[in-house]
């Protein structure tokens, strides 16, 4: 099917990026391709470079620090609010019958059973202005921000979005309280560098990652027989090595069996962290070889000599490279990029291209773009709610202040930063986007009442579709009553909310 | 060329709200079941799916087996100490976070199906609640979900809320998806759109993308019935807390709960509707008597005291159904967890509930009695108990049980006896 190629430029530019910058799209017209690979081929292609933001291990004990200090605030104004107390006590019996000090024993008694019925003392003088959010919000929202700049500021925004397709894949969330200000920290660390990397040193950069360990509770699982599980008495904790089977790799009911799954979880006993207190290296990745399970391992199709954290390398190098991880991947690459049912010779492709280079995700990235069918498939995926409102940001120029009201954008649309409802991430199904279509007007229409007057929709509209804009579209806009409402108009149009 | 413009978006959602995103939503069937109200009756039912998989032997726990104290040592709950469980029978103990459910025991307004399990015998959460959701033994055969199917093959009265009581969530879920109308509710604080932005959108989806514009109608405008309720609603000061749920959360399941009731009851209210709740994979510091489990079951109970407030007059022929895609370990992990499992508990309560038992076949716990070695085995198939709310509660046909909406469960004959 032969089609006029500027509208094949623009459903590859708004289907591997983001929508277009101002002027993007015409300049995008000459060799698409070529503009979507180039991103691929600079130097730190999908990277964020900023020296401002934190390591895993530096957000990890700035949180850390930051609740010890809170801990001991509180201790300190409840031990006051109790001094007070007893104190006033102490001194209206005093001054009815002895004159002398409370003995300390009998204020420690009073400490020691908080009396109820006494209201605790108002502290007008110093009560608290606002509170400023702590600092493992403070760092999450300072990567919201800097994940937004990277979005907003790509010219295509195929490294961005590829970016975001992995740490998808590979998601921890911050509803996990020790994981929150780990989540940039861990996109930015092991998703971000292998993006046009090799598969295998993603996963193994993201399963040694503290995020994970910490969100899929490995950082304390124990080998049954190793030191420390002895002592304690303690074992395994099997989270983390299921999900690697069923999620990041091979995929679900690819043959493995619960057998499989334990002696996995045994061979990764030991990767954890380093304690948080330590302050050189707190929460960093350790293997801790007195955590970890002593002896061989059979794991699917091999044995495993215990040979301390290489045993787990291993293991993840056969499963970086096995079959079904490729067609897991092909699979999801295809879903994401191309359709909810995308065709399964383009699968194929891509699992074949998988195996042959050994897990090159720049070869398979390349694979996908070039592919016929991510030129000729009709544009019937929904927008996921970030993508959305990044899209509609470039293409009205429009650079928010806060990024606060993004990330609240977000959440109202079912897609939270950082924060998917389980291990497997957010859906990437159209249909599961699709019911959220009215809470996406309600922050078209907000996103209207604050910008209307700036933006005039058919410009940009034309500036950002060019041939894919309908004329049904184009006649919404023309006749809308205002630029306010011709803007809710256009940011709930279907060229915007589909690709 | 960028202009800068603080587009605050107002804070439409509670932060408790963001913390369970997902959770709490209503979705509901837009008509009531025809059948049942020709007998005079006027039923409800509230399915509630608790995802990440429930630990049924530290909600349920049976204190009299002789092996359970062997089992779960200190982690599990005891009929002795502080925070003891409260007694049920001679062999089962509900957690102590559960008053209202006890309360409601007692007044033969509950019961508990113990040692159930769907059909689905591998351990993956999202295979699991797959099976749970749609009805079909099979993971991944199925796009809708048996609760749509059977209401699809109820026979349906008059639509509830007038014409236009539809409104949305975020992701209708599994279990309420189908070819039957859903109307879901979320309470939000935005503020909406315009009728006329509204009527000129959807004039545009209609040329240029029916699916979206029947997306927007059947979903969209938040509905007279609904706003009413969420106008009410207050928003929440109390942020997220990590670690063990807090205040926040507990607030969260009661308030969605109890408006997912109120809306429940008016006369022209959904009957039978769904809501799901997330946060119950305890893989590590499970705390069933103190910490994190404790304080889930503890905001589930405040959830079903609420549904109780909220159906108000309703209640007497209110039957909620609480359900998990598989239970867990029945031995604590090394992290004072447990890991994903396969038989666990459905909890039943509400005024048409014939309560006051818990319905089991024990398995008992010893080692030698549990499914492969590690998990409590299943010895009621949880179709059974679904197939027989729906029959005995709702008139739904014996056979579209057997076939379309549990697909192949003919020899899963429906429980009886639940219903008062």
């Amino acid at each position: 099917m032969a089609l006029d190629p500027k509208i094949q430029a623009a459903t590859l530019l708004h289907r591997f990026g983001f929508a277009p910058k101002p002027g993007g799209l015409a300049a995008f017209y000459k060799d698409p391709r070529a503009a979507l690979l180039a991103e691929l081929d600079k130097p730190n292609a999908g990277q964020i470079i900023n020296d401002d933001l934190l390591s895993a291990g530096e957000a990890a004990r700035a949180s850390f620090d930051f609740r010890q200090e809170r801990k001991a605030e509180r201790l300190a104004r409840r031990a006051g609010d109790e001094m007070d107390r007893a104190g006033a006590r102490e001194a209206a019996k005093n001054a009815a019958s002895n004159p002398m000090a409370a003995p300390l024993g009998e204020a420690k008694s009073e400490m020691a059973k908080p009396d109820m019925a006494t209201p605790p003392v108002p502290q007008a003088a110093d009560a608290k202005p606002k509170q400023q959010p702590g600092v493992p919000q403070q760092i999450y929202l300072e990567e919201a921000r800097a994940r937004l700049d990277n979005a907003l500021n790509a010219d295509v925004g195929f490294a961005e979005r590829l970016a975001w397709f992995w740490s998808n894949h590979f998601c921890v969330s911050a509803d996990k309280g020790q994981v929150r200000p780990l989540c940039g920290a861990f996109e930015r660390e092991a998703i971000r560098p292998f993006i046009a990397g090799k598969f295998v040193d993603m996963l193994m950069a993201v399963e040694t990652h503290p995020a994970m360990l910490l969100y899929l509770d490995n950082a304390r699982s124990l080998g049954p027989n190793s030191v420390a599980g002895l002592r304690q008495g303690k074992g395994l904790n099997e989270n983390l090595a299921r999900e690697i089977l069923e999620l990041h790799t091979l995929g679900v009911r690819t043959g493995y069996s619960q057998d499989d799954v334990t002696s996995f979880a045994k061979v990764i006993t030991g990767w954890s962290i380093v304690p948080l207190k330590q302050p050189e290296n707190g929460g960093e990745f350790v293997f801790n070889a007195r955590m970890h399970e002593p002896g061989p391992q059979h794991v699917i199709d091999r044995d495993y000599d215990d040979r301390g954290v290489e045993q787990g390398r291993a293991v993840l190098a056969r499963l970086a490279v096995h079959p079904a991880t490729a067609k897991h991947i092909a699979s999801k690459l295809a879903r994401h990029f191309v359709s909810d049912a995308p065709p399964q010779a383009l699968v194929d492709r891509l699992a074949k291209r998988f195996v042959d280079s050994g897990g090159d995700l720049k070869a398979v990235s390349r694979e996908l773009v070039v592919a016929p069918e991510a030129w000729d498939a009709p544009r019937t995926k929904m927008r996921r709610p970030g993508e959305w409102l990044v899209g509609a940001l470039r293409a009205t120029g429009i650079a928010p202040s806060d990024v606060r009201p993004l990330v609240n954008a977000q959440n109202l649309l079912g897609e939270p930063l950082w924060r998917p409802p389980a291990p497997n991430g957010f859906s990437d199904d159209s249909a599961a986007w699709m019911d959220g279509i009215a809470q996406r007007l309600d922050v078209a229409n907000q996103f209207a009442r604050r910008t209307g007057d700036l933006i005039d929709p058919q410009a940009v509209a034309e500036a950002s579709f060019g041939p894919l804009l309908s004329k049904d579209t184009q006649e919404t806009l023309a006749r809308a009553e205002s630029r306010q409402q011709g803007v809710a108009l256009l940011l709930m149009s279907p060229e915007m909310q589909r690709r | 060329m960028n202009r800068l413009v603080d587009m605050t978006f107002k804070p439409h959602l509670a932060t408790r709200r963001q913390l369970l995103l997902g959770s709490g939503a209503l979705f509901a069937w837009a008509y009531m079941p025809k059948l049942a109200q020709a007998e005079g009756r006027d039923p409800r039912l509230l399915v509630i799916v608790l995802r990440g998989a429930l630990d049924g032997l530290a909600t349920v726990a049976p204190v009299g087996d002789p092996d359970w104290v062997r089992l779960r040592g200190d982690q599990g709950l005891r009929l002795d100490g502080d925070n003891a469980a409260l007694k049920l029978d001679n062999l089962f103990a509900i957690n102590p976070a559960m008053p209202n459910f006890y309360r409601m025991y007692q007044a033969k307004q509950a019961a508990v199906v113990h040692a159930v399990a769907s059909p689905y015998r591998e351990r993956s959460h999202f295979d699991g609640q797959d099976v749970l959701e749609s009805g079909v033994a099979a993971p991944g055969a199925s796009d809708s979900g048996w609760l749509n199917r059977a209401w699809h093959a109820l026979t349906p009265a008059d639509q509830v809320g007038g014409r236009q009581a539809f409104a949305v969530g975020p992701i209708t879920p599994l279990v309420a998806r189908g070819p039957a109308p859903v109307m879901s509710w979320t309470p939000s604080k935005m503020q909406p759109a315009s009728n006329d932005t509204m009527s000129r959108l959807l004039d545009l989806y209609r040329h240029a993308d029916p699916a979206l514009g029947k997306a927007l109608e059947e979903r969209g405008a938040l509905a007279a019935i609904a706003k009413g309720e969420a106008n009410g609603m207050t928003p929440a000061k109390v942020a997220a807390t990590p670690g063990i749920p807090g205040a926040a959360v507990r607030a969260y399941f009661a308030e969605a709960a109890g408006a997912a009731a109120k809306f429940m009851a008016r006369a022209d209210g959904p009957r039978v509707g769904a809501l799901a709740f997330d946060g119950w994979d305890t893989h590590a510091q499970e705390g069933a008597a103190h910490g994190r489990l404790s304080a889930l079951l503890g905001a589930l109970d405040g959830a079903i005291g609420a549904i109780e407030t909220g159906m108000g007059a309703a209640w007497k022929e209110t039957a909620v159904v609480i359900v998990t895609e598989f239970g867990r370990t029945a031995r604590i992990n090394g992290t004072e967890g447990t890991d994903h499992g396969t038989a666990t508990v459905a909890l039943l309560a509400g005024g048409a509930i014939a309560g006051g038992r818990v319905i089991a076949d024990w398995p008992g716990v010893s080692e030698a009695a549990l499914y492969q070695a590690r998990d409590l085995k299943p010895t009621t198939d949880l179709r059974a108990v679904l197939k027989g709310l729906l029959k005995d509660h709702l008139r739904a046909d014996e056979r579209a049980l057997a076939t379309v909406v549990f697909p192949g469960s003919l020899a899963v004959k429906p429980m009886t006896g639940m219903i008062a």
